[in-house]
């Protein structure tokens, strides 16, 4: 108990910077897999193999790769970008890869009949995607990008290998001066949890709430 | 356009689905005012004709023609934007009712109906609304505007369909087989919407496998089989003295309780 009153400046500050690489990093991927899943089903050929591929490389590649190669790598090459910039441009890249998968199988599962009554009474292609297919597409997405936003927030522990003072950072620092690990160690995997179950409660709110047009 | 002239005139039409040709040289023309109800065993192409009618198919070749758009299938012609947008104003001017409904979801029937007015024809939303309302009530659900569909039944989704295709102010309304995912009690609801706007001079292009309604509302049938019209005439001659035996043979099938009155042709041969 006297660890975590000592310890509070240090795991509150750790816990703002976990926050801010989840959500940040979150918002930002969204945007950028939405991008990749519009070009994916464009039905154009070059940018539909630029997002495939997109989706391999930063789908198959360890993200502590990817973050080791944003913040060690590429000052070589005479681009210097701080940690917790990098932390989060490297979070942002990855979660896009997955969640873009999601948003494609939340597009594949919205039943062909509803883009041919769009098509049927003459809707433009982009107000057949806002207003009849993602409306759907969300809902049946939902699942998985509530997973996705849950394992991101784990893997910002990540960016501790690249210097960002982050909870799982923090833990370290506090077992390193105290000797007391376990301690330090548990009550930052609380933390984690704890945040996660908040995500989780949210994503079910918003499960229900979508769910009431279709009772 | 005189009032004579052809609303629907599709030539030469043809349709494969890989190596099986559904459509193989159609030739269909619809005046205005006029109910055409098309008929035929399944596997006949006559869902895949009516689906070529707005192009949600694209037939492999020939022309369709509607309210004066014209297009040429298996061309170019005249590069692919302008074509696209020869498609747009066919089905602008046209509104499809589908077998399994196709309602929006995740909107009320109001804004089911009110979504094509806004987002096509570019009305006012109050204005939409309006619309909408007045629609829903003209097929019997001007208490159901809030409702999503799934709180509907079978009967009352496809009359909300039938007003959704109503607000694009539609010349002609096709109709893709509207009764069969229904249950058979709910059949007689959504026909009756049909009659009601055949009274009204809607023109209409019905698939369909109700003869008593087809044999009450069409102006003329339509017999495919095969991927060819094998038969067209007014229903009274279609449906007690048709000259083909495949059609002959089809009546008989679904048999004179469907029919009404059998002729004695019929009864001889079954």
């Amino acid at each position: 108990m006297d660890l975590l009153v000592d310890s509070f400046p240090d795991l509150l500050t750790g816990l703002v910077v976990t926050l801010l690489l989840g959500v940040v990093s979150f918002i930002l991927g969204s945007g950028l897999g939405a991008a990749i899943v519009l070009a994916k089903i464009s039905g154009n050929r070059v940018l539909s193999a630029v997002a495939t591929a997109y989706v391999s490389v930063f789908r198959g590649t360890p993200l502590l790769i990817q973050i080791m190669i944003i913040y060690f790598g590429l000052p070589q090459i005479g681009l210097e970008i701080p940690p917790i910039p990098s932390a989060i441009i490297a979070f942002t890249l990855f979660t896009a890869a997955y969640l873009s998968e999601n948003f494609r199988a939340g597009i594949l599962g919205v039943d062909k009949g509803q883009w041919e009554a769009a098509a049927s009474m003459a809707m433009p292609y982009g107000k057949t995607l806002r207003r009849v297919i993602f409306p759907q597409a969300i809902r049946i997405a939902l699942p998985p990008v509530g997973s996705r936003f849950i394992a991101l927030m784990k893997d910002t522990s990540l960016a501790s290998a690249v210097t960002v003072v982050e909870l799982t950072r923090v833990a370290e620092g506090i077992g390193t001066s105290t000797f007391r690990y376990m301690d330090a160690l548990l009550i930052v995997g609380l933390m984690y949890w704890l945040i996660n179950t908040l995500l989780q409660v949210g994503q079910q709110a918003l499960e229900r709430r979508m769910r009431k047009a279709y009772a | 356009m005189t009032s004579s002239e052809p609303i629907v005139s599709v030539r030469g039409l043809t349709k494969r689905f890989g190596d099986n040709e559904v459509l193989k040289g159609i030739d269909l023309d619809v005046r205005p005012g006029e109910v055409v109800v098309v008929m035929g065993p399944s596997g006949s192409g006559k869902t895949t004709l009516i689906r070529c009618l707005n192009l949600l198919e694209e037939p492999g070749s020939g022309t369709v023609r509607l309210c004066g758009n014209h297009v040429d299938c298996g061309t170019r012609q005249g590069g692919r934007r302008a074509r696209a947008a020869r498609i747009r104003e066919i089905r602008r001017h046209s509104a499809m009712v589908f077998q399994q409904f196709n309602l929006f979801p995740h909107l009320t029937a109001l804004q089911n109906v009110m979504e094509g007015p806004i987002s096509v024809r570019n009305v006012p939303r109050a204005e939409a609304a309006e619309l909408a309302r007045r629609l829903l009530a003209l097929v019997g659900l001007g208490d159901k505007c809030g409702c999503y569909p799934a709180t509907l039944s079978g009967g009352q989704k496809q009359r909300v369909a039938i007003a959704r295709a109503l607000a694009m102010e539609p010349q002609v309304i096709l109709f893709d087989e509207p009764t069969s995912a229904l249950d058979p009690e709910l059949h007689a609801e959504v026909l009756q919407v049909i009659r009601d706007l055949a009274g009204n001079g809607m023109t209409m292009v019905i698939v369909t496998h109700e003869t008593a309604f087809a044999r009450d509302v069409a102006d003329r049938v339509v017999f495919m089989d095969g991927g060819h019209v094998i038969e067209e005439a007014p229903p009274q001659r279609f449906f007690t003295a048709p000259a083909h035996p495949r059609v002959q043979a089809f009546l008989r099938l679904i048999g004179p309780s469907h029919n009404g009155r059998p002729s004695p042709e019929n009864v001889e041969r079954t």
